[in-house]
């Protein structure tokens, strides 16, 4: 059996306190000083951490400490007196996409590595926009197992980027064609380059150690790689337009994007041209001629690889009416289906891809795998506050995060995500993340469930 | 040849007397009775606050119809408003009895409790958890002024935006004595025990290990005084649910963890768990720290370590294995009914009427909502589908196939209210699994904190037997005979309105039935 595919984590503790969901916003006047609780009614001795706290007080978020909201305290209150709210600051966080139940997941698992498991059952909405109106498939007695019978050490993640042969063309005992190059990755997912409003000092160095610890690869602007070779193998270049190709370096990559334009045709000759076994990416970014323009490119016989990038929200950029990533990536894969070209070339999907769940369900939707950033930016406890300018506090620090830290909590976070991957296709019974790639009778759509049940029978949905 | 006569005790466990329990079963009243909250501070909805104007007239106290401002005999001072009891600003129409605006100094404020919003989330709003906890307390359903929503909840979806269409005039008026709402589960005719339950719903299966002997217990008692069922989940059998024998359905999941062909013989119904809506797909997972020594006793495993019941039964693979499953049981136990467990894949109707061919008497289906143990958040929501759509679906497929009126058809995975059951009814199942609802009435807050170290603080999902001793068994069965029986009460009203004498008339009725966020016009003429 091949070894299998393992990353190495280890836990990496926040630098401040965890910003809790609830906190303590009354204790009124006339307290009994009974304690009960401090030292009976809160089963996870939080007045006591938090006492402790505030007399080392170094941050003003203490005060919103590690509150489970398990109400015992307020309910036990000899007097009365203990009120418990939201914590503002909880609420303050993210935005409305990527909100703060987001950030709080993903913080918890760049802590931990682990998957994040509670009680209670669901707590969210029926159904909501974009990933949330969507649902993966398992596999019940009749078809335990799509791929036949299994645990979850047989399930293969990984992929292959590149451009792959439509058939075989044999003569005699040898291959008659001449196959592309092609770059294994052993998780469908590539850190993508974060955008110029979150630039950090170390983060370039961090991203790239973290590809190397996962095996995966980060794109990384040429003009800002740090030139430490050893990670090479881990890196892909962006060649920006009109920049000079990094020729020594390019040729121990194994991937490299460039932007797309008038002339992208003749960027990707002069970099084959120098080394023709690397694997070119174009990127797309999804304007409103978008997906029009990734079908054109995908139809020529030279492109590979084609990169997808919504904004960080998933929806097209620019667009009147924008439409979110899933619905993008299924036209272009459906479209590309009828083609008949499909099959040859790789699709990359960024943009709005903040959860584990939305790997697998990008994925069922068409992309090969997909690309990620702003998770990565999260799991160093960034609040997402947008406060990213100088001379603006970052509440988070990130102007002075430690190397290890940085990477042990992306590599955390990667590593959670992969997990949780696994136990998608598991319950899906898939047992290689290739065969899930479009497979849409592996998912339920809202809109599909909804007209089938009650469309039925009670006529036409208002919007 | 010497004759050999069988010892009576051997002979009460073959498998022709296996109905039989060798335990004298324990007698619960269905009675009525306060069970207030089992905390010294009731959450509630508005805060009456008193400034330091207040003269002790005593004036609040006069006109107040509540009991929210007490001065008890020989004391000084107003005790802390009891705001529970309080109805908020609707008091301000009430007759002129509101006490802010009767206080002559002026001394009172009336406010939103800001706990209030912390309380709660979408599926479970606060209304919901605080009328779920006002019916727990009385048996009744909150009364009207309270304001407080308890038909359904805030998701946007699913059941929460179905209603029924009451007819404007009764064309039958019933008694509530006239009303049945008891349902068969045994429809196949096979020989075996034709049991039936007093109200469509039996408590979910929730293992000691996930949950405190003291909630298992409570729920056994609370399921023999209204003659239906609970269910021990997959950690094995305690020895204290023995005198309700007759009313648990004991599970075969895949850990087959405390499963054995003594607890198979002892129960009226064996449920076989292929996969549970909270975690479709994933198969079960007690985390090392509930795993005590009193859970691995049972369990016969290692203290302290993980146990994990695998996706999915290694041993089937087929309708025909299934079958196989069902037969060993059925062996086993010739007087059990099999109930078959399972999520709601896209197929879930092909799975269903698998299930029937094999010999099952009861299919349940469990959709992605519901669930009361430790889950990965990854499975919440993201696998199979609601239960909302899945019932239709799986009741119209048994129709077709002819053999609906064969098989007892029961849904969960987020049941909260007696509107979901009557909707769950309506949409096609015979009635209903509940899970969460019946930990609410004993004080869950959802904080979703079931699986971490010592278990719930509230004391109902735990182990740990400090926290367990936060709740008694006769509260809490107290709590979960109220909660039913407000629930039927609101059922019979329903079916009052309807003119139905049985809820079993309700099923399939899915033209009682609005979506709110539809035309609503489907076979209307224009």
């Amino acid at each position: 059996m091949p070894e299998k595919y393992h990353i190495k984590t280890q836990p990496v503790p926040p630098k401040g306190p965890r910003i809790g969901k609830y906190g303590m916003v009354d204790w009124r006047e006339d307290c009994a000083r009974c304690h009960n609780c401090v030292k009976k009614a809160c089963v996870y001795d939080r007045y006591r951490q938090e006492a402790d706290y505030i007399r080392n007080l170094s941050d003003v978020n203490a005060l919103f400490f590690d509150c489970m909201g398990c109400f015992s305290c307020v309910q036990d209150c000899t007097k009365g007196l203990l009120c418990m709210s939201i914590n503002p600051e909880y609420q303050k966080m993210g935005n409305s996409y990527w909100a703060p139940d987001i950030i709080k997941t993903t913080w918890l698992q760049a802590e931990t590595a682990k998957i994040p498991v509670s009680g209670a059952g669901y707590r969210g909405p029926f159904a909501g926009n974009g990933f949330d109106a969507m649902w993966t498939d398992m596999s019940e007695i009749v078809r335990p197992t799509r791929d036949g019978i299994h645990g979850r050490e047989y399930i293969s993640t990984s992929v292959d980027i590149g451009r792959k042969l439509p058939y075989l063309s044999v003569n005699g005992s040898k291959a008659d064609v001449k196959a592309s190059p092609l770059v294994s990755i052993p998780m469908p997912l590539i850190i993508d380059m974060t955008s110029p409003a979150h630039t950090l000092p170390q983060l370039n160095s961090i991203i790239a150690q973290t590809a190397v610890n996962t095996d995966i690869i980060a794109i990384i602007d040429s003009r800002q790689w740090l030139g430490d070779s050893r990670q090479l193998d881990n890196i892909a270049f962006y060649i920006a337009d009109g920049q000079e190709i990094p020729k020594d370096a390019l040729k121990k990559t194994r991937l490299v994007e460039i932007p797309d334009g008038p002339k992208v045709m003749e960027r990707i000759k002069e970099i084959k041209k120098i080394y023709p076994r690397i694997v070119v990416a174009i990127r797309v970014e999804l304007t409103s001629a978008g997906v029009e323009r990734a079908i054109k490119l995908a139809e020529s016989k030279e492109v590979e690889v084609i990169h997808i990038v919504a904004d960080a929200n998933g929806n097209e950029i620019g667009a009147s009416k924008p439409r979110f990533i899933k619905e993008v990536t299924r036209q272009i894969h459906t479209t590309l289906i009828e083609k008949g070209c499909r099959d040859e070339i790789t699709l990359m999907a960024g943009g709005g891809i903040a959860l584990p769940e939305h790997m697998a369900k990008e994925i069922i939707c068409g992309a090969d795998l997909i690309t990620i950033n702003l998770p990565l930016l999260i799991s160093l406890e960034c609040h997402l506050c947008s406060s990213c300018k100088p001379g603006m506090v970052c509440p988070a620090k990130l102007e002075k995060i430690d190397f290890n830290y940085g990477v042990g909590r992306m590599t955390n976070l990667i590593a959670a995500w992969h997990d949780q991957l696994i136990e998608m296709m598991g319950a899906m019974g898939m047992r290689e993340v290739r065969r899930l790639r479009g497979d849409v009778g592996r998912a339920m759509f809202f809109e599909n469930l909804e007209e089938e049940t009650f469309g039925k029978l009670f006529g036409s949905r208002k919007n | 040849m010497a004759s050999f006569s069988v010892p009576e005790k051997i002979k009460d466990i073959l498998p022709e007397n296996t109905l039989k329990t060798l335990v004298p079963q324990e007698e619960v009243a269905r009675v009525i009775k306060p069970a207030p909250s089992r905390y010294r501070n009731e959450i509630a909805k508005f805060i009456v606050h008193r400034n330091l104007n207040c003269k002790l007239c005593g004036r609040c106290a006069e006109v107040c119809r509540y009991g929210v401002h007490v001065l008890k005999p020989g004391y000084k001072y107003f005790a802390e408003p009891k705001n529970h009891l309080c109805i908020g600003p609707a008091c301000e129409k009430n007759n002129g009895n509101f006490c802010v605006a009767k206080c002559p100094q002026k001394a009172l404020q009336l406010k939103e409790n800001p706990l209030y919003k912390a309380l709660g989330d979408y599926r479970w709003p606060g209304d919901l958890i605080l009328a779920t906890w006002k019916m727990a307390e009385t048996g009744d359903v909150p009364p009207a002024e309270y304001g407080l929503e308890y038909e359904c909840g805030n998701s946007g979806g699913g059941f929460d935006r179905l209603r029924f269409k009451f007819p404007d005039k009764l064309a039958v008026k019933l008694s509530e004595d006239q009303i049945d709402t008891s349902i068969l589960l045994n429809k196949r005719k096979d020989g075996r025990p034709e049991i039936r339950i007093d109200v469509p719903w039996y408590g979910g299966g929730m293992s000691f290990g996930s949950v405190s002997n003291v909630t298992q217990l409570s729920k056994a008692r609370a399921a023999k005084a209204w003659n239906t069922f609970t269910c021990t989940g997959e950690g094995g059998y305690m020895e204290r649910m023995r005198p309700y024998d007759d009313h648990v359905i004991t599970q075969v999941a895949t850990g087959l963890f405390g499963v054995r062909e003594e607890t198979i013989q002892r129960v009226p119904i064996v449920e076989f768990k292929y996969a549970q809506g909270a975690k479709p797909g994933l198969g079960g997972h007690l985390l090392g720290d509930k795993n005590t020594p009193a859970v691995s006793k049972m369990r016969e495993a290692v203290v302290g370590i993980s146990l994990f019941s695998p996706f999915p039964f290694h041993s089937v693979y087929s309708i025909e294995d299934h079958q196989k499953h069902l037969d060993w049981i059925k062996h086993i136990n010739r007087r059990a009914l099999i109930s078959t467990k399972v999520s709601t894949p896209t197929d879930v109707d092909m799975v269903a009427v698998g299930s029937y061919s094999a010999g099952t008497h009861i299919v349940h289906i469990d959709g992605g909502y519901g669930g009361t143990g430790a889950a990965p958040d990854i499975a919440k929501k993201n696998i199979a589908m609601p239960i909302e759509y899945a019932i239709g679906r799986v009741h119209k497929f048994l129709a077709d196939e002819g053999v609906r009126d064969k098989v007892t058809l029961i849904a969960s995975g987020g049941i909260r209210t007696a509107y979901d059951i009557a909707k769950a009814i309506a949409l096609g199942a015979d009635g209903v699994v509940i899970g969460t609802a019946e930990l609410v009435a004993l004080g869950c807050v959802r904080c979703s904190r079931c699986e971490s170290g010592r278990g719930c603080p509230r004391g109902i999902a735990t182990t740990d037997p400090e926290l367990a001793a936060k709740m008694n068994i006769e509260w809490g069965t107290q709590r979960i005979i109220n909660l039913y029986n407000a629930w039927r009460k609101v059922l019979v009203g329903i079916l009052q309105r309807f003119g139905m004498k049985s809820i079993t008339e309700l099923r399939g009725r899915t033209d009682l039935l609005m979506h709110l966020d539809y035309t609503n016009d489907r076979g209307v003429k224009k």
